[in-house]
């Protein structure tokens, strides 16, 4: 996205806000610091990259105004991110910085933010607004901010959101010294298939409604892929953005303690035109835990029929379990841990993620992350001396 | 009482309302569920109300925790169907922002959405848990969601001394599916006809929990406790409801309270 650009859509939110009588302006900060240590068991194998323990600290300020009867709301969202590793990983972000209008049937929103969509927990397959915050985690639920114009209205039949995307996000890519890393380094500038290159302007539409046990909603985007195909050039690889056309589905059906979930597409533009699937069900077994602890169980099977014209994906066959123990105390405490099996080869990804609240304004945090039995042609192969475990320590105010 | 057929409810209601105070011979049944509907209606005809609400929990050893909560309900005259609601979490600060909004339904499970702010994800969530502890407390969901009348059958039993009042002692049993409860008792006074005491058995009879509810106020013919203090006579753990700055009339409708709405809380 050009400077002028931004800063244009900058003044013009700054204008909005102050266009407002400052009396009848609500402000509120809010935020979050963390402080986190990650542990890798095995010694790195590639060159350069770092065998200590990678400490970081992260900040992340919110400051939220809101107009008298909450019509208007103007929110910054900033994100820092010190790495004492990987100079790379060292970054800063615009999460949110949005003026939003809401009225009774809908709302229209300008600036940067963060939109999700989808169903299923093993991937999120269908979720295309947001560029992932590929230097936070491997998990692919960091987002970073998105330039857009939103438009969503409520009807009878349901929502339907309307999106344009200017600007779009490059994925990062960890530095020398990192882990969790391809072994070959990211060289050259981005190839954007639009001859507007990253100025290209992305659009999406989203309907979705609910009725009854179902929840259903279908998506279409168009515009540069958030999964880039590495091209080989002199002395590494160079990242190339692909214009595709993407339609998805997620559905939702909800009975009793049983959650039935699905999400699909079919995305057009990278080479041969493919279709990728998540399946699965979320089983709760209520107060089974303790006093008053659940136990969820969750199956998901993952498809995804692309081939090697489009960004590699390590989830052609899969199968995803895991548990999820939320115990329900005042502390919130909660475990999830989970496998995902390559239904073609060996390998697996095994997980674990643990939380608990410390009084009212921090918490505890526990994420493993283990590689095994990767074969060399897997995507994930490049991560099979990387298993890590992240103790981190967040405070809320 | 035994189920009866929900269209004709009001109906069969109006004609109980009309033969209470009338000798006629009445059974326990009858009479139990004609003093609820007379209490409940006391605190309806509200329209939508938004309040503050802090929940003050204590563990066996006297430490208490706190939450914030904005409590935002629409009320849905016709008595067949539930009330809509949301919940919005101020406190502790990792959880802000995160909201459940309810569509709550009389004896089928009720339709729920959880807004998770991190991730900006809508998730639907089964609403089976009646009788799970509603964020750690000594509440399960079924305590914390709106008392519609229809959601039980009742029983008179005998009339007592509550305080400085007198109360009617009124059995109910719970028509929904998943309730951890066999019967609730309920003490509901002769005065404002407000529900002032309520002892829990559980799934073997055994007393569970007592509900005591004070500081009502009457706010242009609906009252409202702005206390509730619930104390589990298994664990010793307690949690009391404080309500605040209770606002009715506030101009919500089912717009307010579409999915979607999740989204745009803040």
């Amino acid at each position: 996205m050009s400077v002028a650009r931004t800063s244009l859509l900058a003044g013009a939110l700054l204008g909005l806000l102050l266009a407002t009588p400052a009396s009848a302006v609500r402000f509120e900060v809010s935020g979050t610091a963390g402080a986190e240590l990650r542990l890798f068991t095995g010694a790195p194998l590639l060159p350069g990259q770092d065998a200590e323990p990678q400490p970081s600290l992260s900040f992340q300020p919110e400051l939220r105004w809101s107009s008298e009867n909450r019509r208007h709301r103007f929110t910054v969202v900033p994100f820092f991110r010190w790495d004492g590793r990987d100079p790379e990983r060292t970054h800063a972000d615009l999460r949110e910085a949005w003026w939003r209008w809401s009225g009774k049937r809908g709302s229209l929103l300008i600036g940067w933010n963060k939109v999700f969509w989808g169903v299923t927990e093993s991937r999120h397959l269908i979720d295309v607004i947001n560029q992932d915050d590929a230097l936070e985690d491997v998990d692919r639920e960091d987002k970073l901010g998105q330039p857009m114009i939103e438009l969503s209205t409520d009807h009878r039949w349901g929502n339907l959101s309307l999106y344009l995307l200017p600007g779009h996000r490059r994925l990062a890519f960890p530095g020398r010294s990192g882990r969790l890393r391809l072994p070959v380094p990211i060289v050259g500038r981005d190839v954007h298939e639009s001859s507007a290159g990253s100025e290209h302007v992305d659009a999406a539409v989203r309907w979705s409604h609910y009725l009854g046990e179902v929840d259903l909603g279908v998506s279409w985007f168009h515009g540069h892929s958030r999964e880039p195909r590495l091209l080989p050039a002199p002395g590494g690889l160079t990242p190339r953005y692909d214009l595709i056309h993407q339609l998805g589905i997620d559905l939702q059906l909800t009975k009793g303690a049983w959650l039935w979930k699905l999400e699909t597409l079919v995305r057009e533009g990278h080479g041969r035109t493919f279709t990728a699937t998540v399946a699965g069900f979320e089983r709760s077994f209520y107060q089974a835990v303790g006093r008053g602890g659940d136990i969820g169980l969750l199956v998901e099977l993952l498809h995804d029929d692309r081939d090697a014209t489009a960004p590699p994906t390590a989830f052609q066959r899969d199968v995803f379990v895991g548990t999820r123990l939320a115990f329900n105390d005042t502390q919130d405490t909660s475990i999830l841990l989970g496998v995902i099996q390559d239904l073609e080869g060996s390998g697996r990804t095994v997980f674990v993620e643990g939380e608990r609240r410390f009084g009212q304004h921090g918490k505890l945090e526990l994420e493993g992350r283990f590689f095994g039995g990767l074969a060399a042609d897997d995507p994930a192969a490049v991560f099979a001396a990387d298993d890590f475990v992240t103790l981190r320590w967040s405070l809320f105010w | 009482m035994p189920s009866l057929p929900r269209l004709v409810t009001p109906l069969v209601l109006t004609s109980l309302l009309l033969t209470a105070s009338s000798t006629v011979a009445e059974t326990p049944e009858e009479k139990g569920h004609a003093l609820a509907a007379r209490s409940d209606r006391s605190d309806r005809g509200f329209t939508d109300s938004v309040v503050e609400l802090e929940m003050i929990l204590r563990n066996a050893r006297g430490r208490e925790s706190r939450r914030q909560l904005t409590v935002t309900t629409l009320e849905v005259a016709d008595e067949s169907l539930g009330d809509k609601s949301l919940i919005v979490f101020q406190s502790p600060a990792d959880i802000e922002g995160t909201a459940l909004l309810s569509h709550a339904k009389i004896t089928e499970p009720d339709d729920q959405w959880l807004f998770l702010p991190a991730l900006k994800r809508v998730k639907r969530i089964s609403s089976v848990n009646k009788s799970g502890p509603f964020v750690g407390s000594e509440f399960a969901f079924e305590d914390f969601t709106a008392l519609e009348l229809e959601k039980y059958d009742y029983k008179w039993l005998r009339e007592e001394k509550c305080g400085e009042l007198t109360c009617d002692v009124v059995e109910r049993y719970p028509r929904y599916e998943h309730s951890g409860y066999t019967r609730q008792l309920s003490w509901i006074d002769q005065t404002a006809f407000q529900v002032r005491k309520v002892e829990f058995h559980d799934r073997k009879d055994s007393l569970l929990k007592t509900l005591t509810l004070s500081d009502y106020r009457d706010y242009d013919g609906a009252w409202r406790s702005h206390r509730l203090s619930m104390v589990n006579h298994l664990t010793g753990k307690s949690t009391d409801l404080v309500y605040s700055d209770y606002r009715f009339k506030t101009g919500l409708g089912d717009a307010d309270f579409v999915k979607t709405v999740l989204t745009r809380l803040r």
